[in-house]
């Protein structure tokens, strides 16, 4: 399962968060600083995993991330998931973003923030991984703006 | 279907639930308006229900027909009402209802909606809801598109989960996706299964054939992940599958390029065996190896070491301590590889040979082990890691107790190096472990004494520094040690000294307290030895020493402290007396702490046999009577744990037994006359009992509360504390506000404003600047604009030059000309309005007879905008009668005073003599502001020299663009955030292709042109945000590679959104 997927960029400043258990606002707040304090640290060419935080997870959690350019991208997982999966589960959700806001960059997250809430929740639901596969999930994405489009259009 | 569970609850007379309606509406195809009001009569009916269920029924049939477009904003109240109700299912179903199920029914087949609808529940199932969905959900599990099985396969897990009975019906179609033809569904199928396998393997072992199947069929990898991870949970389980997995594991080791695949299949390779109780395969302990960058001998794992990967190697380290659990020889064979991790500079790494490390010490390499992560604990950077190795080396050592440790002088002296770490959390640590070795180890205590001595005479190095608060703890543990075993010490009158000195005031009080104790117990030992001597005067000058030095205790603030303080203090002085007596007292003192403290297993207690006849969990005493224990309660303020246990008791007291006991206290009672506690607050009982005894009885119950009250009355202080800084709060933001509003009205009194919204503030300040730049902005400003602009600016400024000798004779001629050439340049005109506004304000240049004109859009709420001119008088002649006129259309209007009519002209309150400027200001009253405007308007005035006066006509056109309602407003990035978060917001883009130029030149002009702020910027992407006098939010995402430049924009209005865009569009097509 997976716990929670945080994006932020090398201040700390949060892009995107979505949490799969339920955390009091404060507490999501405090995760993503811890997060980014443990994550931040660490140099170029170490490993992408990470014993969990205090606040979230304990040893049956690990942070899993992988950064670009100016973003982190967090995911917190239980053992039940395969660390190498989940590093290559990171790499298809940012291709996709990179296939759908073309040259994607940190401020698409926040500009066309539903979108990319779309896109995570053909990859995750509810904690599961629900697709792998970017073709499938960038057809269904992009059949759903269509459809939203000519809503707007006719309604 | 869920409304059935509703409807089974429900009486049947109103047993028409949604799916009947809309059956029924199909039904009636001719007459569908009356059959719908029927219906709609049916439901006003069950809306009077008390039942919530019936309610909830008669909502979603509502729901639907306002689908179809009929108004159910009558029953607003209702649905309001149900939705309020206690029961989220309702809503939910509700919610669900009207787009899951409807949507099916009515052949609308939208999987989207659906999908949303799941998803979103996958946020917040509850089991009632998850109770009631299960069927439907189950429904979904085959629904024809394989997007919304997949979905509805990943969401049971989250049913099962909240509502377990759920899974027992569900399972067989569970299985069945398992072999969906669409691979989605297949890895959700596999996805769930295993999460449920993970809580319980056992259910799920009858599956393993079909995953045999799959694992051998599969190409995803992702599923074979998941596969083959569910395979190690059930291996433990069932030995015989471990052997039939060797193959096609190996097979795919061979076969696979996906690493993450590649590690899995090793990893539950590894489990497989050691169920099995072989000896581990040597491939795949090699396999390992391979992770660990070492010699290979599987020919496809040779990759791995060339790429070296830290990941792999974090991996295989994780690996390696599944092993460890049942296989430690084969780890530590490796160990020299792991010991070489801790040298890593990943963090993660070193943390993971750590663990490995604490299951592969022995007596052998214990004390080599340890010397190296000394090592590494002093070249450690960063507390936390320092603070892992300390607690890991303390793990290590202390683990099975004491099992590997031969030495434990060598122990000890560890933990005192240990002290000497800067900053660590765990000084309670060492200090619990100093402790635990030196009452365990008899043998140890002369050595442990005297490193307890050494550390006390160094206290200073632990106190001084603040970092080091937390490694003061080991204090406690020195001097409790060099108390209590205080016969070894060598020198103990140096000990005793340190003990007392002045600084140690400055510790904790806990650990001043085990001071104070100790130095007792120090003193004693002193004493005996001292007076073994044949010189009295040292024995006197200890306790001289002693009640010098323990006043310093008795003031502290710390009651425990306080108290042994004062206790010794009083007792040294006592001995004291004794002693000037010639008395010899050392033995009876040293009685006072004789005895050795032996440590006791934690388990100890339950190898003393229980004494025959001994029933531990019988009365001892009778249990005292429930109005007794409510009796001691209140007094009980200090102990508070007494009052629970006889409450605890009471309980198991049968009425009779209580009654029986209540008739013999009172019997007591009345024989007793000097028994005035007499407990009964309880009212029976001083009904009953004599007049005498419930006197002081009632006394005590309204003491009792006035005592007890203590910690509310301190509430209250601080509730009132509270209430008055919330008073004093909120008077501050009134001042505060009072302030704005007067910074406010100044401003606006410079400008005729009216209502003080948000907007009042900065176009105060844009006039200021705007007003004051103004002489030099002319030539400043044109260039920055388009082309085309300034040169039609710069050509009738020569114009004029050039002409102003000239018209000093034939002004009715050069008049004319220049009319000719001011209308030449109307087109110029109108594109340097469109695109050079330097402000939110139109601007509008024009030049007639050599007066210019600027106009000047000033906004002053949502629908006013205040146009500025000014006319400068460019020839040599008066003008006068200044009217200044323009044709209203539908959407704006000129503001003309009251009485006059809609076509009437301003007149400008002033003259002009020549070379002189003045500004005049007109007000305009917008409709909308989501459209540009353009509004034609004319100027008349009258020319007059010496001997005549021509009247003279000019005609204009005002162009108000929508950037132009524009306000340049700053944004934090977090509230852009929240605004575009609220999905409020239309979204438009636009591409700009061929645009040469800076980014941060493109940035700043969108801001110049068309008022916009940048939010955020990253390399080449921008945030950007505006509003406009009505309070739309523009936001803009620029982002520009090569030349192109794509531009998304979000606002609460499209209209305006559109044209905004169009603008931007212009402003860059002419570039």
């Amino acid at each position: 399962m997976i716990k929670a997927i945080l994006i932020f960029n090398n201040h700390g400043k949060p892009r995107l968060s979505k949490f799969y258990e339920h955390y009091s606002e404060d507490t999501e707040q405090q995760i993503i600083r811890e997060t980014f304090h443990l994550v931040s640290k660490r140099d170029e060419n170490v490993c992408n995993f990470l014993e969990g935080g205090m606040l979230i997870g304990g040893s049956d959690y690990r942070l899993i991330y992988r950064h670009y350019a100016t973003l982190y991208f967090v995911f917190c997982v239980d053992s039940s998931e395969s660390e190498l999966g989940i590093l290559d589960l990171i790499q298809v959700f940012v291709e996709t973003l990179d296939k759908c806001f073309e040259n994607v960059c940190e401020l698409d997250l926040i500009f066309h923030v539903d979108k990319v809430h779309n896109i995570l929740a053909e990859m995750v639901m509810g904690g599961m991984v629900l697709e792998t596969n970017m073709n499938e999930i960038i057809t269904q994405v992009d059949s759903q703006n269509k459809m939203e489009k000519s809503e707007v259009l006719t309604g | 279907m869920a409304l059935k569970i509703v409807k089974g609850s429900i009486d049947r007379m109103f047993d028409k639930n949604l799916q009947d309606l809309v059956r029924g509406i199909r039904n009636h195809k001719e007459d569908e308006a009356k059959y719908i009001s029927t219906c709609i009569d049916e439901i006003k009916q069950e809306l009077k229900q008390d039942n919530i269920a019936v309610k909830a029924n008669a909502v979603c049939k509502l729901t639907y027909l306002q689908m179809l477009g009929y108004d159910v904003s009558w029953a607003a109240f209702n649905i309001v009402e149900v939705m309020s109700s206690s029961k989220f299912t309702y809503k939910v179903k509700i919610g669900l209802y009207a787009h899951v199920w409807i949507c099916q029914e009515i052949g609308y087949i939208s999987q989207y909606d659906t999908g949303v609808a799941l998803t979103g529940l996958s946020c917040f199932v509850t089991p009632d809801l998850a109770r009631d969905l299960a069927n439907d959900i189950m429904t979904l599990m085959s629904h024809t598109k394989p997007y919304i099985r997949k979905k509805a396969v990943l969401i049971m897990y989250k049913v099962f989960l909240k509502y377990p009975e759920s899974l027992r019906p569900a399972f067989p179609r569970l299985k069945e996706k398992l072999e969906d033809p669409d691979p989605g569904v297949q890895s959700a199928a596999v996805n769930v299964i295993c999460e449920l396998a993970r809580r319980n393997p056992k259910n799920y072992l009858s599956l393993a054939p079909l995953f045999f199947k799959l694992m051998t069929s599969s190409t995803n990898n992702w599923v074979l992940i998941k596969i083959i991870k569910l395979f190690g949970a059930l291996t433990p389980l069932e030995p015989r599958l471990g052997k039939k997995l060797i193959e096609p594991l190996t097979n795919l080791i061979h076969s696979t390029s996906a690493m993450s695949l590649l590690y899995e299949c090793v990893n539950t390779v590894i489990a497989g065996h050691d169920v099995n109780g072989s000896p581990f395969l040597p491939p795949f302990s090699l396999a390992l190896f391979l992770f660990l960058r070492f010699q290979l001998c599987v020919q496809k794992l040779r990759i791995l070491i060339e790429d070296s990967d830290q990941n792999l190697k974090y991996l295989g380290l994780l690996a390696m301590s599944k092993i460890l659990k049942t296989h430690p020889k084969s780890v530590q064979s490796h160990k020299d590889l792991i010991l070489q991790c801790l040298d890593d500079k990943d963090e993660s790494i070193r943390l993971r040979a750590l663990d490995l490390l604490y299951g592969m010490v022995s007596k052998k390499n214990l004390m080599e082990i340890v010397k190296k992560l000394m090592l590494h604990v002093d070249k450690a950077e960063g507390t936390t890691y320092r603070d892992e190795l300390l607690t890991k080396i303390i793990d290590i050592c202390s683990q099975s107790n004491y099992q590997y440790i031969t030495n434990f002088e060598w122990y000890i002296s560890i933990l005192v190096e240990l002290t000497r770490l800067e900053g660590t959390r765990h000084g309670h640590l060492i200090a619990s472990q100093m402790l635990d070795v030196a009452i365990r180890v008899k043998a140890i205590r002369v050595f442990a004494v005297a490193q307890m001595a050494t550390l006390l005479d160094n206290a200073h190095l632990m106190t001084g520094n603040v970092q080091r608060k937390g490694i003061c703890e080991v204090l406690y543990a020195a001097a409790w040690i060099c108390g209590e075993f205080s016969e070894h010490l060598e020198n103990p009158m140096q000990t005793l000294e340190a003990m007392l000195r002045p600084k140690v005031a400055t510790l904790p009080g806990h650990i001043q307290a085990v001071y104070v104790q100790n130095a007792a117990k120090l003193f004693a030992t002193l004493l005996k030895n001292q007076e073994g001597n044949t010189d009295r005067t040292a024995a006197q000058e200890t306790s001289q020493l002693m009640i010098d030095r323990l006043p310093l205790f008795v003031q502290s603030a710390n009651l425990e402290v306080q108290e042994r303080a004062s206790c010794i203090l009083q007792l040294v002085k006592y001995i004291q007396k004794l002693q000037q007596k010639d008395v010899e007292v050392a033995e009876e003192v040293i009685a006072l702490f004789a005895g050795e403290l032996n440590p006791v297993a934690p388990k100890a207690q339950k190898k003393v046999p229980v004494p025959e006849g001994l029933d531990l969990d019988a009365w001892i005493n009778e249990p005292p009577s429930e109005s007794e224990s409510e009796d001691e309660q209140p007094k009980a303020i200090f102990a508070k744990e007494e009052p629970k246990h006889s409450r605890a008791r009471h309980t198991e007291v049968d009425e009779k037994e209580l009654a029986k006991r209540r008739e013999a206290r009172k019997q007591e009672q009345a024989n007793n006359p000097f028994y005035i506690k007499a407990s009964p607050s309880s009212q029976k009982v001083y009904q009953e009992a004599p007049g005498v005894e419930h006197i002081p009885v009632v006394q005590i119950d309204l003491s009792v509360p006035l005592k007890v009250p203590g910690l509310p009355m301190s509430d209250q202080y601080v509730k009132l504390e509270e209430e008055r800084r919330q008073k004093e709060r909120v008077e501050k933001k009134k001042k505060e506000k009072k302030k704005r509003k007067e910074k406010r009205g100044g401003r606006g009194k410079k400008h005729d404003s009216g209502p003080e919204s948000e907007e009042d503030i900065t176009p105060a300040h844009m006039v200021d600047i705007v007003t004051e730049e103004m002489p030099l902005a002319d030539s400043e400003k044109l260039p920055v604009r388009s082309h085309r602009a300034a040169e039609a600016l710069k050509s009738p400024a020569e114009d004029g030059d050039a002409e102003s000798p000239a018209s000093q004779e034939p002004k009715k001629k050069s008049s004319k000309e220049k009319r000719e050439k001011k209308k030449d340049k109307d087109g110029d005109r109108k594109v340097s309005v469109k695109n050079g506004n330097p402000t939110r304000e139109t601007a509008l240049w024009m030049y007639i007879y050599g007066a210019e004109i600027d106009i000047q859009g000033n906004l002053q709420d949502g629908s006013q905008v205040v146009v500025s001119v000014i006319f400068e008088n460019k020839c040599d002649n008066f003008l006068k009668t200044m009217e200044f006129n323009v044709l209203d259309s539908l959407n704006s209007k000129l503001q003309r005073p009251e009485g006059s009519g809609p076509h009437d002209g301003l007149s400008v309150p002033f003259q002009l003599p020549p070379g002189v400027s003045n500004e005049a200001r007109f007000v305009f009253t917008m409709q909308s502001i989501v459209m540009p405007q353009k509004l034609k308007g004319t100027l008349t005035f009258i020319i007059k020299n010496e001997d005549s006066s021509t009247h003279e006509k000019l005609d204009f056109k005002l162009h108000f663009t929508c950037s132009s309602y524009l306000i340049t407003t700053p944004c934090y990035s977090d509230a852009f955030a929240k605004l575009l978060e609220s999905g409020d917001l239309k979204c438009s883009s636009v591409r700009l292709e061929g645009v040469n130029m800076p980014f941060h030149h493109l940035l700043a002009r969108i801001c110049f042109h068309h008022h916009f702020s940048v939010v955020e910027r990253i390399d080449s992407c921008a945030s950007m945000y505006s509003r406009s006098i009505q309070g739309h939010h523009v936001c803009l995402l620029v982002k520009t590679s090569g030349q192109t430049v794509s531009i998304d924009a979000k606002c609460d209005e499209p209209t305006l959104l559109g044209n905004v865009l169009d603008e931007i569009k212009q402003t860059f097509s002419q570039c």
